[in-house]
């Protein structure tokens, strides 16, 4: 099976790709980028701002799942051309990563459906890679050190 | 409905991790493998259905033959964390996708 969404992140290089094709109209996949309240559905956040204009900002804020803690994302938006384009940093606080930018492509495929090119620059190769570390949960990150053991001895 | 496999549940499994070490050094057929363990032979087939489904593994048609080796890129890439980035990111796209499949302009 062709996966829908693709990450394509080379060695050694501060950025990263993720495309995805949506059985949508691209202007209902811009509106879920759009509406506050349909961004908190499906990045699962709470949307404190979100200025949807050139030099607007966006402030994201996430529980973890037990809603102990909780942490702030945010950034200006640099480009905001709907349906087709938003430029915008990110930024995660009181993290020890800098602030990345973020260019989102919206592609009209066919009337039924888009695709959405995420084009991620980070200062350096290593936030990158920490960011990509960042998205494991504690049994994933187990199993992939048992992972790490196999191609280790590929080598 | 049957969800894609996933690969960290794949390789949670110590049978399909000794798998995985196995056919690290060279290509083997199924019965070359299910020989190295004390376990049904249907049970290792199903260990290497699974691994194949998560593109862990690669069968190749040798003569009459079937050789199954280890797909070095995918494990690569694992191991570089990408795939659960890549599934955070499928997950979120999954259901961006089904609210606004569902959605209704409001008037």
């Amino acid at each position: 099976m062709e996966l829908k969404t693709k990450v394509n992140a080379e060695d050694g290089k501060q950025e990263l790709l993720i495309t995805r094709e949506f059985e949508l109209p691209v202007e209902l996949l811009f509106k879920a980028y759009e509406d506050p309240e349909i961004v908190e559905q499906w990045m699962n956040t709470k949307v404190l701002k979100l200025e949807n204009k050139k030099y607007g900002a966006w402030i994201f804020e996430t529980s973890d799942p037990k809603g102990t803690f909780t942490f702030q994302m945010s950034g200006v938006f640099h480009e905001f051309i709907p349906n087709k384009k938003i430029t915008r940093t990110f930024q995660m606080d009181n993290s020890p990563w800098d602030a990345q930018i973020e260019y989102m492509e919206f592609e009209s495929l066919t009337a039924d459906t888009s695709k959405l090119t995420m084009h991620i620059v980070y200062r350096s190769v290593d936030d990158r890679d920490g960011m990509l570390k960042r998205g494991m949960g504690k049994g994933m990150s187990m199993a992939h050190d048992r992972l790490q053991e196999i191609v280790e001895k590929l080598k | 409905m049957n969800l894609r496999r996933d690969v960290f549940q794949a390789i949670a499994d110590p049978t399909r991790r000794a798998i995985l070490l196995l056919v690290a050094s060279q290509a083997m057929t199924a019965g070359a493998i299910a020989a190295n363990f004390d376990t049904a032979r249907p049970t290792v087939s199903k260990h290497l259905q699974i691994l194949t489904e998560c593109e862990l593994l690669e069968q190749e048609q040798n003569g009459r033959e079937i050789y199954y080796h280890l797909n070095a890129n995918k494990m690569k890439e694992i191991a570089e964390f990408i795939e659960p980035f890549r599934k955070l990111w499928d997950d979120r796209f999954n259901k961006l996708e089904e609210i606004m499949k569902n959605y209704k302009p409001k008037k």
